[in-house]
Formats: structure tokens, sequence, C-alpha cells
């Protein structure tokens, strides 16, 4: 479904992607572990265009997407939650979702995705009018999985949803992550919490300052002394 | 306010309301005019008619630059540059032209135009009015399209860039004006000049002063109208959702498939063609003469002012703190009024600070969730009364030992701006409107207090369809 090769990326005079590669095949979850630096957010914004990629190339569904700008790539079916949640904190959680679906014009189907969201999230539809910057960090990362789904993408990209949050929300988080790959939605994840990432992912890549260092199945990888030992902290 | 699904059905519900919506503001914009113009005006002295004209203008430069360093969260402080060029572009159409299809440079007044009302026997409206009406659209579109060479090299990027170049951009604006030729004040001069240097003559260092006198309360609260309403209109309006958000995060707003830079430059043009409208209005105002100073830092921060004092995002807020901060300048001339202030001030504190302590504790529960503050009106009143009362306080001081308060209206300003950080630092409404009625909810609990208020008859209030307005 999305193929990146050797993807390179720049800030100014510091090269951040060193040029990686990596599949997500359809119905995935394929997850991006990796230090603070090494890259991931980085890797997440070039593939949906918020960065500009300096070399290499992203392909999505057969087409080359590597110049496409964001606003298209929502069209296309890929959405992207950004990493520190990045909620409308001034508009209610209502405005929040409606400004994920600002790239349709489907109002029925619109009324029905966030019916869907609400439902998938209990916790908003309690909070529907209130300011998104008064709720808890977990119903922040909760509005903005569900503001991301109101796209209604097929290729969803999750940039560290567990950051800051209580172990139990981070649970809750993920389980809600699987119900939403369950759905029928490939999910991208970057994620520090590597633990977690592993228990959900079928597959994982792990990135170090800007390359790919390991990847495999997941299962596979949280078994590897490696990983243990770097990013489990066991052993 | 209603879900942007709710005002979609409604729009599909009633093509003949599509027509009606356009035009009933227009309708209102007339009436407000005449009626100020017919009927308010011959009843006020001069000088109060020529302050409520300046306010009016004020109005349509602070509501304006809301637009861009309200909703879209960007920060323009060149916003003055437009001003003068909408000024500049109209003045010089309609003086020249008036020259080039009446053969004089005069105004021709009707009955709704001229700052003191036309002459007996006006007749109801004129070729001269069509040719100010003409020259102010003109002046807008001018500026507007400055606003897009402006705005597409600086909004392309995120962060504080557009401050740079729109700085940049007023002192540009003000130089190149003060490099024009003289103003060519005959018929004569006009023909031995050559023609593309005709409409370039505006006078330089010198002022232009000679553009035709049309601008009246009737244009100024015409067009007032149709800006709030336009940037009502445009807050409640996707594209305005698109604005907010990118105020809010912009780089969420992009991955939310938002076309950041395109609403960006939509947001700076708007502002700049209302702020050229503006200009247009003060060109041709009795007894002003355009200079090159009207496009310099000083009348930018003037409305830069009027925009963080009213509450940045709120449109009520930025058209109120305009008329203080015009106003302002004249009260501090007068300090026996002045005085007065504390007649007003010392029971709005008292009310603030008595709701205030009703209002109690926040509690999250109830509070968050039908998405109020009780807070918010006390602490609206408390800010205007501590600002009513010191006034009064200066206005004594200045009294005793003889101080022209006028001339300290920056250091006054400066102090009303460090009053309104402490108790509003997010200026007069915040991003509120002054018609939010989350706002009045205290209001209401203060007149008829509910002990014990329950979490469930106050989400059943706040189910209403303008519930949680408070975007």
């Amino acid at each position: 479904m999305l193929s990146v090769s050797n993807l390179q990326v720049s800030y100014g005079a510091i090269r951040a992607l060193h040029g990686i590669s990596l599949k997500v095949e359809k119905g995935e979850i394929v997850t991006l572990i990796g230090c603070n630096g090494a890259g991931k957010t980085t890797t997440l914004r070039a593939i949906s265009g918020l960065v500009r990629a300096a070399g290499g190339s992203v392909n999505y569904e057969g087409r080359d997407i590597t110049r496409v700008r964001p606003h298209e790539l929502v069209r296309m079916g890929i959405a992207h939650s950004p990493e520190g949640r990045g909620v409308f904190a001034n508009l209610t959680v209502e405005e929040n979702l409606e400004l994920g679906a600002y790239a349709r014009n489907d109002q029925d189907a619109i009324a029905k995705d966030k019916e869907k969201g609400l439902t998938l999230f209990p916790r908003l539809r309690e909070r529907i009018k209130q300011q998104a910057g008064t709720l808890s960090g977990g119903e922040q990362q909760m509005l903005a999985i569900a503001r991301a789904l109101m796209a209604r993408p097929r290729l969803l990209l999750l940039d560290e949803p567990s950051l800051g949050l209580a172990p139990q929300v981070v649970s809750t988080i993920f389980q809600i992550i699987r119900e939403i790959n369950a759905a029928g939605t490939t999910i991208l994840l970057v994620e520090q919490n590597a633990h977690m990432a592993l228990k959900v992912a079928h597959r994982a890549y792990v990135l170090e300052t800007g390359e790919i260092a390991m990847e495999g199945p997941a299962q596979q990888l949280a078994a590897s002394d490696e990983v243990r030992k770097a990013y489990l902290g066991v052993g | 306010m209603a879900s942007l699904q709710d005002r979609a059905a409604h729009f599909k519900s009633s093509p003949a309301g599509g027509v009606w919506r356009a035009l009933w503001p227009l309708a209102v914009a007339l009436i407000l005019g005449v009626v100020m113009q017919l009927l308010v005006r011959p009843n006020i002295d001069a000088y109060s008619s020529a302050q409520i004209l300046n306010i009016g203008i004020a109005i349509i430069l602070a509501v304006s630059l809301t637009i861009v360093n309200g909703f879209t969260g960007q920060f323009s402080i060149g916003h003055a540059g437009f001003l003068a060029i909408g000024g500049y572009v109209a003045g010089s159409l309609a003086f020249y032209g008036s020259f080039a299809i009446f053969g004089s440079g005069a105004a021709k007044l009707g009955i709704l135009s001229g700052l003191y009302g036309a002459p007996a026997g006006a007749p109801l409206i004129t070729g001269g009015e069509v040719l100010f009406f003409i020259s102010l659209l003109a002046g807008g579109l001018v500026a507007a399209l400055l606003g897009v060479a402006v705005g597409l090299p600086s909004l392309r990027l995120r962060g504080d860039y557009l401050a740079i170049v729109t700085l940049g951009f007023g002192e540009i604006v003000r130089v190149l004006i003060q490099q024009t030729p003289q103003v060519l004040m005959t018929k004569q001069d006009i023909a031995e000049s050559p023609a593309w240097k005709v409409p370039l003559s505006v006078g330089g260092s010198l002022g232009f002063g000679n553009v035709p006198k049309y601008t009246s309360l009737f244009w100024v609260y015409a067009a007032v109208v149709v800006t709030l309403i336009f940037a009502y209109r445009l807050k409640q309006s996707s594209t305005g959702r698109a604005l907010l958000s990118i105020r809010e995060d912009e780089i969420a707003a992009e991955a939310m498939g938002i076309r950041t830079t395109y609403y960006k430059v939509w947001g700076f043009v708007i502002a700049a063609f209302f702020a050229g409208i503006a200009g247009g209005l003060y060109a041709h105002t009795l007894g002003i003469s355009l200079s090159p100073v009207d496009a310099g830092f000083q009348k930018s921060f003037d409305i830069i002012i009027m925009v963080v004092l009213g509450g940045l995002g709120s449109i009520s807020g930025a058209a109120i703190a305009a008329a203080i901060v015009t106003y302002l300048p004249e009260l501090l001339r007068t300090p026996d009024t002045l005085q007065k202030f504390a007649i007003v001030g010392v029971p709005l504190l008292i009310a603030g600070f008595a709701m205030l302590a009703m209002a109690g504790r926040p509690d999250n529960e109830v509070d968050l969730k039908s998405g109020r503050d009780r807070r918010a009106l006390p602490r609206v009143i408390i800010t205007l009364g501590i600002v009513t009362v010191g006034l009064s306080v200066l206005a004594f001081i200045a009294k005793r030992f003889g101080i022209n308060l006028g001339e300290y209206r920056l250091i006054i300003y400066a102090l009303a701006l460090v009053i309104m950080m402490i108790t509003r630092p997010q200026g007069l409404l915040g991003v509120r409107e002054v018609w939010d009625r989350s706002l009045y909810r205290p209001l209401r609990d203060f007149f008829a207090p509910r002990i014990g208020t329950s979490s469930q008859s106050s989400t059943g209030s706040s189910a209403g369809p303008s519930a949680g307005g408070t975007a």
C-alpha cells in the first residue's frame, strides 16, 4: 500500500533522514520505533507532505506521492495525527471533529462518521461542546485520533499516541488502535513506547539516527536481544 | 453555534434564502447609514460627528486586522500601509477623476454625503458620489492586490515572517508616497503634466488635502455594518474554521488537509481590502489631509492595540476597543469629564467583585461540559472598572498639577495594556463575542442564584441551538 524507498530529509544543513526504506501492506499495523531524534516524526511528516523530501520516493497505492501536497494526500486517504496531538484548543470537540473532515463534502456521510467516532470514544461524546484545550491529555489524544479518522483514511499515520499519558490510558488508546485496524484501516504507528507498540503491531522497523537499523515481524523484534536491551529496558 | 452540517442543511432547504442572506446586510447598512446621517448628525455638534466618524473608520480598521491577527493568528504590523494605499488610490482617482469628468476637483455633495451634511436643495445622489463610491472600491481592490504581493511570499512560511515583511511594507509605502510630486491644482497644470504622472501627483510629504470631501456618517456606518457582518459570517463559515484552525495549530491544520498558505493569504487579502476601504473613507473626510505618516508604524500600532485590547479573535471586542482607543485621547483632553468616570467605575468594580465571589471556584464538571466560564464576565466588568476608576484618578491628579494628559496618551495605552494583561490576558472579550450567550450566564446566576446547580440542569440549558458558542 505504502512503500518508501531511500527517503532523505534535511533541515537546513542537518540531514535528519539518511535514506530510509520501509513498506506498509494493506491491513497491517506497522510500527516505527526508536529514540528521541532518530527521525521517526520526520519520516511521518515526509510521508504526509508536511516536510519536503530531499531525495528518495514515497509510493502510495501505486502512485508516486513524494511531491504531492498534504491537502491532496488527505483526499487520497492518508490522515496524519500529529505529534503532541495538535488539537485546536479554543474550538469545541465537535468543531475539531468537523475540521477533520475538512477535505470532504459528503455531509451525510460526515455526520455518520462523526457518530462512529463518538461511539469509538464515548468520552468525547460526553464532552462534545467542551473546548478541546480543557480536555485531559488522554482525551485530547482520543480527539486527535478521532479527528484523523474523520478524513475517512485508508492509511492512518499516528505519531506517538502514548506521549505523556498514564499507563492505563495508554493501554486504552492501544486497544482502540487495534479496533480501528480491525475495522479495515491500515496504520503506520510511530512510538517511543516500544513495549506497547511491538505488542499491537504486525511488523516493526527500528530507526536509529536517521537510518533503519532493524526490521521484521513485531514479535520477533520484541524477542531479539538487541531490541530488548536498547528499547525495552530488559536484560 | 450550530454545527456546519446544520447550517449546510439550512441553506439547502431555502434557495431564495441565499438571495435574502446576501441582501439584508446591505439593507441594514443603508438604513443605519441613513439614520446616522439624516437623523443623528443634525442633532449633534460638529465635534461629536467628527468623533463618531473617526470611531467608525477605526472600527473598520480594527475588525479587518482581527481577521489576520485574531482569526488566523498571524501577526501583521503594517496594516496602516494598506490604509494609506487605499486612501491615496481612492483620493487620487476621485480628485483627478472629478477634474476629468466635472472639470473641477470639488465635491458634488448629495444629501447623504459630507461630514456636516450637504447644502440645502442637494440632489439625492450625484455623479460625484458615484465616482467616490467607485474610487473607494478601487482603493480597496488595489490594497487587496498588494495584500497578495505581500502575503504570498511571507505566508508560505510558518512563523513570524509576516510581521517582518509587513513592517517593511508599511515603511516602503510611506517612503514611496513621500517621493510623489506636488498635487496639480488646476486644469491647466493637469493638461501640462505628462498623463502618466497625473494620478501619481499626490503631494509627497506635503500631504494630499484636496481630495473631494464626500465622507459622511452615512458612508462610514454603511461600511461598518458591511465589515462587521462580513467578518461575522467569515468567522462562522468553513473558510473561517480553516483560519481559526491555523491559529490554533498550523501543522495539525495542514495535516487535516487544510491548505494553510491559501487560507492565510485569503485572510490577509480580505483584511487588506477592508483597510483600503477605510483608507478611502479617511482620505475623503473633511479636515483630513492624507500624508505619508498615515502609512507609518505608529498608525499600524494603534490598530494593533485595538485588536489586542479587544481580544485576539473577537470581532465585537475589536470594535469596542476601537471605539475606546479612538475616543480616549479626546477624553484625556477634558479631565473634568474624565473625573466623573468614577461614578460608573466604582459600581462596576463592586458588581464585578461580587459576581466573581458568587461564581466561586470553577466547577470543572459543570463549567467545562457547558463550555462556559462563570468568571469571564466578572473579569470583563472588573477590567472596565479598573480602567475607568484609574482614568478618573489620573484625571484628578492631572487637574491638580495642571498636566495635559493628552500628551501622555501612549503611556496611558501602555498602562491599560499592563492592567489588561494582569486581569484579562486574552483581551477584553478573548475569543468570544458580546452576543455569545455563554458570556451572560453568570449574570443570570447572579440575579437568580441556584445553589448547588446540578450538572443535569446545566447541560440541559446548554443543549439549545447556540449552546457552547465560545469559539
